[in-house]
């Protein structure tokens, strides 16, 4: 069907809301609390456009298109409303950038900036800290929260782990955990599906603070080291200083949907971590390591396997490969075994 | 699996035996509790109540190492009340009569005096599953760590059959693997017994194609599976390892044992990224790059191969794995001329046949592929054996139920059960490098709320584990979850490893050590 968006004619499918013919196309309507993982919400207003023969302002987000609907995002009386939710949203809470770890994909910022919103009109300046820094790994900050309710879907529908969920009444709303509990007192196993989904800087990542900002990394397309699961991920890489920034699960894989464990999504600390082996080494008599070449290390290693091989017999080896090294070095390992060594003395853990 | 992960929210019953799912596989556990919530019935059988059974219809608490009696009696009763598919047993399978004479004799009443789980509640069970019109079953080392580890396989397949789960969206014997790369390294050949593809290596025609493919004549006989291998070590008859990228010194039963071979190897060469317990007793340690430093695939534990591109630079001299294969095989005379991990990738497809159809390319546009895959207009495999299986007609075993080799007694009266948990993975080689996952878990002991009350101990006491291996001393986790008379070690920790305790008895076929059951004490510490 076709649908006219701004006076223009765009392609739909019937049962596709507004807000994803828009954004299919890539027209942009601020939106906040509709994410496609966890669905329509409705909550927070900000994608309010004009319909053609429908009395009022809709909801982008929950209207479904009709074929010939004439829709308007960008009306006089559209862009007010939006701009009214989106300035009183910012008029909430404390929605300061600067040292923001999501500073360049907050959808806060983005639709400000769509809209020309500088400042809010209304300022609180007594809105004293109300955050939460007991959990491990994710930090909240209840004065960036807008209430938009995506991270108590996902918590509930999406990892299943319904630790999230709304408390409170009226104007004092805000995003508990259990009952009430402190974060890092809850029952929470920190999957971070909550911090991927917060469209503004209410659920960040502690250990980005003050790392390389969005548009600074780069995204690196990868497998989970982990469990068999295979999750597949997007690493965030700091290039000029060959660091990881943070990792994300992949929204779009058929494995994960974009869900990763607290593992694989805050686990990659061992990466860099400075016990790493950095050289060959060698032991000497007294049972200590001496440092290395390659050369010599490789030397004395088909040295030793000759010689082993020669006096002992081929079947007097034994190799084990790794269940955490990839395909291809499986491949050359038991290769290496078989043609170099002569035997199918092989295995690895995959019984352990 | 014979299924896929996708597929997994379309059954209408699924069965979690033997995984500790939510702790393990944490993101397949989202996909199932979602199911659960979503009108699937979940039904949970686990000698511990695991989180999964809070979203379970029902949960059966089972003494551990009776999976062959459970599956047997939920079996008795499916073909007394004429739940079988009878049409898929006809069509599609062998061995049906013998498995209905020795399931004969599991009845409920007997099924709970070797299982403890209430005749009523198998009686639930068995009726929520034989009447499903599609039910799906999930494993993990908890049907497989045992001394009758193949039986139990075998077991889950049989009930898979019976039922007609096989060959569909949403059924299929579904174990979950536990490592990134654990099916890939099966599948490339990591095994003593198979080439890639799980190509015999005592078939002729299978060596002469690698002899041809590979230019060299090959070794005709089997070789050692690692727990034999160790054995022999001890005793003197293997001369030398070499370790990529494992840590036998933690993942082993019985360490004493497993060190004392180890230090009696004339050379022992070890590749590692970090100086694991195994590369403190090498001769020679190679340094290796890790995870995302290097291009190359995974295979999941739904058969998919996936690509991983290289994120950063690996430390200091620390190279890929393939590279040091080469260096080393070049200095012993072959002249291996590798550039890419690519190149690798090409070639070994040319001799897998369930790879053959795969190229990098086509993994990069889009999300993998599962195998087989044999060629390059095929889209992969997410569902095996529709319509027929891969040997023809399945065939079902009659299979008795055995004890665990080692049962509890007045000496040492407690069940002793080890597996993972959340927050570490395997060795802990490298979660333990993230001072975050330790700080939300650290080494321990769950014992029950009655144990813990004879002992007069509360949570976090230090408790001493004691079995005919060893003993370690470790933190009491006092909980619910826990039936009395069961204690559950997490084998992650060197300090506390689970393995000092653990026994080397092995399953005759697959020679996987009995890590779930052996016989301990618990004594206040």
């Amino acid at each position: 069907m076709l649908v006219t968006i701004n006076g223009k004619q765009y392609e739909a499918e019937a049962g596709q809301t507004i807000l994803q013919v828009a954004k299919k196309h890539g027209l942009y309507i601020p939106s906040l609390c509709y994410h496609q993982k966890v669905g329509v919400a409705g909550k927070c207003r900000a994608c309010v456009v004009e319909v053609e023969g429908m009395r009022g302002l809709q909801t982008s987000c929950s209207v479904v298109v009709r074929d010939g609907m004439n829709v308007s995002t960008r009306s006089e009386k559209a862009l007010q409303a939006q701009k009214l939710v989106v300035d009183l949203l910012l008029s909430s809470g404390k929605h300061d950038c600067l040292s923001c770890a999501q500073n360049g994909k907050c959808e806060l910022q983005d639709a400000a900036y769509y809209l020309g919103i500088e400042r809010p009109t209304l300022v609180f300046s007594d809105l004293e800290p109300h955050g939460d820094e007991s959990s491990e790994f994710i930090k909240v900050d209840h004065n960036k929260c807008i209430s938009c309710g995506r991270c108590v879907a996902a918590c509930q529908k999406t990892v299943t782990n319904d630790v999230l969920d709304f408390g409170y009444r009226g104007a004092n709303t805000e995003i508990v955990f259990d009952d009430g509990k402190l974060m890092g007192k809850s029952t929470c196993v920190q999957c971070g599906e909550c911090v991927q989904i917060c469209p503004v800087g209410a659920l960040t990542e502690k250990k980005v603070a003050g790392q390389a900002r969005y548009w600074e990394t780069e995204k690196v397309k990868s497998v989970c080291p982990y469990c068999g699961v295979g999750c597949t991920m997007e690493i965030h890489v700091d290039r000029k200083l060959n660091k990881i920034v943070r990792v994300n699960g992949d929204e779009n894989s058929p494995v994960n949907e974009g869900m990763l464990c607290v593992k694989g999504r805050f686990g990659y600390d061992f990466v860099d971590h400075s016990d790493r082996l950095t050289s060959p080494m060698i032991r000497n008599d007294d049972g200590s390591f001496r440092k290395a070449s390659w050369d010599e290390a490789l030397d004395l290693v088909a040295t030793k396997l000759n010689d082993i091989k020669v006096k002992h017999g081929t079947d007097k080896i034994m190799g084990l490969a790794s269940a955490k090294v990839t395909n291809e070095e499986n491949y050359t390992f038991q290769k290496f075994m078989r043609t170099v060594i002569g035997t199918n003395n092989i295995d690895h853990c995959a019984r352990l | 699996m014979t299924n896929d992960i996708a597929g997994l929210t379309k059954s209408d019953v699924a069965l979690i035996i033997g995984s500790d799912t939510s702790e393990a596989h944490p993101v397949i556990a989202a996909r199932l509790k979602r199911a659960a919530k979503n009108g699937m019935k979940l039904i949970v059988i686990d000698p511990k109540r695991i989180k999964m059974a809070d979203y379970a219809t029902i949960y059966a608490c089972q003494r551990p190492g009776t999976d062959v009696a459970v599956l047997n009696g939920m079996m008795h009763l499916i073909i007394k009340n004429g739940w079988e598919d009878k049409e898929f047993i006809a069509e599609r399978v062998e061995g049906y009569e013998a498995l209905k004479a020795e399931v004969e004799k599991y009845t409920p009443e007997y099924v709970e005096k070797i299982s403890g789980i209430p005749a009523k509640t198998l009686e639930e069970i068995a009726e929520l599953y034989g009447k499903a019109p599609t039910a799906a079953l999930y494993y993990a080392m908890g049907i497989t760590q045992h001394t009758t580890g193949v039986d139990n396989v075998k077991s889950t397949a049989n009930l898979q059959m019976l039922c007609g789960n096989m060959g569909k969206v949403g059924g299929g014997v579904n174990p979950l693997r536990g490592q990134s790369n654990v099916q890939g390294a099966c599948d490339m050949g990591g095994l003593p017994v198979v080439y890639t593809a799980y190509q015999q290596v005592t078939n002729a025609e299978v060596k002469e194609k690698y002899e041809k493919f590979w230019g060299c004549s090959l070794n005709a006989n089997n070789g050692l599976p690692m727990t034999v291998a160790i054995d022999k070590a001890y005793e003197g008859e293997m001369k030398a390892f070499y370790v990529m990228g494992e840590n036998p010194m933690m993942s082993d039963p019985d360490l004493h044992h497993a060190e004392e071979a180890f230090k009696k190897l004339e050379f022992l060469v070890v590749e590692d990224i970090f100086m694991t317990e195994t590369a403190k007793l090498a001769h020679v340690i190679l340094p290796a790059s890790t995870w995302p430093e290097k291009q190359g695939t995974f295979t999941n534990t739904e058969r998919k191969v996936q690509l991983l591109e290289k994120a950063v630079e690996p430390p200091g001299e620390a190279k890929d794995d393939w590279e040091i294969h080469q260096l080393l095989a070049n200095k012993m005379g072959q002249q291996w001329a590798y550039t890419c991990s690519q190149e690798i990738f090409e070639e070994m497809t040319k001799c897998t046949p369930s790879y053959a159809g795969m190229s990098y390319e086509r993994l990069r546009n889009g999300y993998g592929l599962h195998w087989p895959c044999p060629t390059p207009e095929h889209p992969g495999t997410p569902v095996l054996h529709v319509g027929r299986f891969t040997k023809g007609k399945g065939t079902m075993f009659a299979i008795p139920f055995k004890e665990p080799a080692e049962m509890p007694d007045a000496e040492y009266p407690i069940y002793l059960t080890t597996g993972r948990i959340l927050q570490h993975f395997h060795t802990a080689t490298m979660t333990r490098k993230s001072p975050g996952l330790c700080n939300l878990a650290g080494p321990s002991v769950m014992v029950s709320v009655e144990d813990a009350e004879t002992m007069g101990i509360g949570n976090s006491a230090k408790v001493r584990v004691t079995t005919r291996r060893g003993s370690i001393v470790t933190n009491a986790f006092v909980t619910k979850r826990i039936p009395k008379g069961t204690a559950y070690v997490p084998f992650h920790f060197a300090e506390a490893p689970a393995n000092m305790l653990t026994n080397n008895a092995l399953d005759p076929v697959a020679k996987i050590p009995e890590y779930k059951v052996c016989a301990c004490k618990l004594e206040k510490a």
